[in-house]
């Protein structure tokens, strides 16, 4: 066989330079995340939708203010402009939420993002924007041949400027002194007189200013839309985890080494080019869990989960009552409506895939935020059996969930390696590379236009049979993991959630242990996805999507993350709203983002934690004298 | 008075730590704060300067209420606070520390420069560029002190200054602080040692479990043995 000439070398050289160009805004938001966290300890979930803001303003402003001046102009004051954006949002939410666990701040600046996703679209309209070539770079330099444009060089040169002028304002300056100093030891710095409020505001608005000039940077490269938020801040995570959070070095390397892989990727598998990210990623976090430049973290601090009340199973009286909730809610066929079952079953799913993630995040305290990975796995596992193998339902319901119990084995043994925001920053990066997958690998999962004509066999066809079967398994699950909480397996699992350090002092395999948590959870989202596939009778991409996984997150959050069931009243009174909403408004994520910030700041115990909360006030307002109704044990239910 | 604590309560969750604590400070004065292990000064240091969250009673400071302020503006207002720990920022070299605990100049107080406080520890000036997780612990303990002095406090709560340090740090510890009261600097001292708190104090109050059980000057409590005795471990 004739050996067929490669691009010549040229071709690799303008590819790395293309990959050092875009390492550009990387780096700028990855080190305006890593600034942040530092003082703060908040990783902000908004950096993506402040790159976002600051490239349309910058997209609004270029457009408006003519010439040179004007377009450099413009680029700088969007970044200031989101900057002070970013200093209102930190004196009105963010001050709220110092002191709350780690889990409400990354939900609330998630909620943030999705308002934010609607308010640009508002205001700037759908469709993608083209912005301005930068004056005097608008040209392209031949290399051997190969075309490098002159923005790209601008671009790599400004990198390292960056780096060297943050690396000044935090060696050179007090400013940047008591920074690093907060960084280590916030309470010491007041203690020494100095205003902690003022200092995290300024790093705040200065972390912003990086992300956004990021986004505004990008104008002449990319067309700005509504969705660069997302791609940009799963990059970021990624990059944090490889360079280190907290380091500006480490964001440096790690963003030049992802956009490189990136850049190199897409020549060695085209079609799922993210794989070799993925795959420097858990290289990097077997041999220094906590980042290239990093430093491993003390021990978790304090967990939502350990201020709950003793948990206990429930009372003879109180499975009766579920039994009886249980029984009314089967005969809802009797007398409902087609519409109204499916909308009961896919409640009755919700509630699967709500329970599962409770599991891991209430009962092993490690919050997921790629959750939906494994639910859309559990969906394309059904879908392959039945579609490519032609296997019957009820072989694919068994089956199909495997895939999400791959899923979770392969990427949960890296994710739980690491703990709290980490914890979650690794599992939302990994949910969008399952994402990735599905969207880029058309040959398999027919990429965007997902598989469809996945319906259920003719025993399960009609509406009330296929409620009955997603009630019946919705409450087997329950029933099981409910179950498991109250097993040997659930106490060791809640004493790693407790505490990791004192577990293992008494023989507990914490590791092992959580990582068992991880597939149980993952397999049991893979059913829900695998009931879903054959309710919707098709699967997309957005199956696992992140909003998916948000989606369960809140309702873990309004049912009450320190409870042992609330995630069902949860799933259920948010599904039932999501779909009213979703008929009601366009706006639902303007909607939803700001819900989710208002369960934060509000009602950080969620629906069931507040029944309790109000139910405990009422008993110790009772009058005293009547010991039959003071129980030993406060129980949170 | 320069500090007058009264009716102090603290607590940590559901656990009551201090019970009604009240001392007081004269101007210029040094006054020791002896209790063994666990008997509350730390928790009482902390407790002034805003650092325990749930905490009541009256704090005066040179005659305003400080127990409603913040933890920055009550040191802002000239009252430093030298933690037991030390608490040296590790990453920062021994100039940036001292950055750190600067303070504009103070009327009522003594005004301290980098160049002073190296005259005032020697072995700082040697080490200006060491980041300070490469000090030995004496190095570290004048650190923390000279950083608190940066930002010319009136009056200083030095929280077990003696605590692991050789005999020989010891003494220069000693004529440290009394060269800060020599300048006009009011100190507060928690000491469990005796001797070391009688080198430097002119009064001395005991705490045991969270309450002051006796307050005097050193020679009113050389006269009660039985008194040394129950509280303080020699």
């Amino acid at each position: 066989m004739q050996h067929q000439p490669g691009p010549p070398m040229a071709f690799y050289v303008v590819q790395f330079l293309t990959g050092l160009a875009s390492a550009a805004s990387l780096f700028l938001v990855a080190s305006g995340l890593s600034i942040i966290f530092g003082v703060t300890r908040i990783v902000n979930f908004a950096h993506g939708a402040f790159y976002m803001i600051g490239a349309y303003i910058a997209f609004t402003l270029t457009e408006r203010l003519s010439g040179t001046f004007g377009f450099w102009g413009g680029i700088v004051i969007a970044a200031l402009a989101v900057a002070v954006i970013g200093v209102i949002v930190e004196m009105v939410l963010l001050r709220r939420i110092y002191h709350a666990p780690e889990l409400f701040q990354l939900l609330a600046t998630f909620g943030l993002t999705l308002m934010v996703e609607d308010l640009v679209v508002l205001i700037w309209g759908p469709d993608d924007l083209v912005g301005r070539r930068a004056p005097g770079f608008k040209g392209a330099i031949d290399f051997f041949g190969q075309n490098i444009p002159s923005y790209d060089l601008f671009l790599i040169v400004l990198s390292p400027v960056v780096l060297g002028i943050l690396w000044l304002l935090f060696q050179r300056t007090r400013w940047g002194v008591l920074v690093r100093a907060a960084t280590q030891d916030r309470d010491m710095v007041a203690a020494l007189g100095v205003n902690q409020k003022w200092l995290f505001t300024s790093v705040f608005a200065v972390g912003v200013f990086l992300a956004a000039l990021g986004g505004a940077l990008q104008i002449p490269r990319d067309a700005v839309h509504h969705a660069m938020d997302l791609r940009i801040i799963v990059e970021v995570f990624v990059v944090v985890v490889i360079g280190g959070l907290g380091s500006i070095i480490g964001a440096f390397v790690a963003a030049v080494l992802v956009s490189e892989l990136n850049a190199f990727g897409i020549l060695i598998f085209p079609k799922i080019s993210i794989i070799l990210v993925f795959l420097v990623m858990a290289a990097v976090l077997i041999v220094r869990p906590w980042g290239l430049f990093g430093r491993p973290e003390a021990p978790a601090r304090k967990t939502p989960g350990l201020t709950v009340n003793p948990w206990r199973p429930l009372t003879s009286n109180e499975r009766l009552a579920a039994l009886a909730t249980l029984v009314i809610a089967a005969t809802l066929p009797l007398f409902a409506g087609n519409y109204a079952l499916t909308v009961g079953s896919e409640i009755a799913i919700s509630v699967i895939f709500a329970v599962s993630l409770h599991f891991l995040m209430s009962v092993g305290g490690l919050a997921s935020f790629g959750h939906a990975a494994y639910f859309g796995l559990g969906a394309y596992g059904v879908a392959f059996l039945a579609k490519m193998a032609g296997l019957p339902m009820i072989v694919c319901l068994l089956l199909g969930p495997l895939l999400g119990c791959m899923g979770a084995a392969v990427f949960g043994f890296f994710a739980v390696q690491l703990s709290g925001v980490y914890f979650a920053m690794l599992t939302l990066a990994f949910a969008q590379i399952v994402w990735s997958i599905a969207f880029q690998w058309v040959s398999v999962t027919g990429g965007d236009n997902g598989i469809l004509g996945v319906w259920p066999a003719s025993w399960a066809a009609s509406p009330s049979h296929f409620y009955w079967l997603s009630l019946g398994i919705a409450a087997l699950v329950t029933i099981a993991l409910r179950a498991m909480v109250f097993s040997p397996f659930g106490y060791a699992l809640r004493a790693t959630r407790d505490s990791v350090l004192r577990s293992e002092a008494v023989g507990i395999n914490a590791k092992r242990i959580q990582w068992t948590a991880f597939v149980i959870a993952g397999t049991t989202a893979g059913i829900g996805g695998a009931l879903f596939a054959y309710l919707k009778g098709s699967v997309f991409p957005d199956n696992l999507g992140i909003s998916l996984s948000v989606d369960a997150l809140v309702m873990v959050l309004l049912g009450g993350v320190e409870t042992v069931s609330g995630a069902v009243i949860g799933a259920i009174v948010y599904k039932a709203l999501n779909i009213w909403l979703v008929s009601q408004t366009d706006l639902s994520k303007l909607v939803l983002g700001g819900f989710i910030v208002l369960i934060v700041v509000v009602f950080p115990k969620g629906i069931v934690g507040m029944l309790e909360m109000l139910a405990q006030r009422r008993r110790k307002a009772s009058p005293p004298g009547s010991p039959l109704l003071a129980k030993p044990i406060e129980s949170a239910e | 008075m320069k500090l007058t604590v009264e009716g102090l309560n603290s607590h940590y969750g559901p656990a009551h730590i201090l019970f009604d604590i009240g001392f007081e400070v004269g101007e210029g004065e040094v006054v020791a704060l002896l209790g063994r292990n666990g008997a509350g000064k730390s928790t009482t240091f902390r407790s002034i300067v805003g650092l325990v969250a749930q905490r009541s009673g009256r704090i005066m400071f040179e005659g305003k209420d400080v127990s409603a302020r913040p933890t920055h503006g009550i040191v802002r207002d000239g009252l430093g606070y030298v933690p037991e720990e030390r608490r040296i920022f590790t990453d920062l070299t021994v100039e940036e520390n001292l950055e750190v605990g600067r303070q504009p100049k103070r009327p009522n107080a003594p005004h301290w420069t980098r160049d002073k406080l190296f005259s005032l520890f020697p072995n700082l000036g040697e080490m200006k560029n060491r980041p300070g997780g490469r000090m030995s612990g004496g190095e570290q303990q004048m650190l923390t002190i000279a950083r608190t002095l940066m930002g010319n406090p009136s009056l200083v709560l030095l929280d077990e200054p003696s605590e692991g340090l050789s005999p020989k740090i010891v003494e220069q510890m000693v004529d440290a602080i009394l060269t800060m009261k020599k300048e006009g600097v009011s100190i507060v001292v928690s000491e469990q040692n005796l001797h070391f708190a009688r080198l430097i104090s002119d009064r001395a109050y005991i705490i045991e479990r969270g309450r002051i059980c006796f307050g005097g000057t050193m020679a009113e409590l050389d006269a009660r043995p039985d008194i040394r005795d129950a509280h303080l471990s020699l």
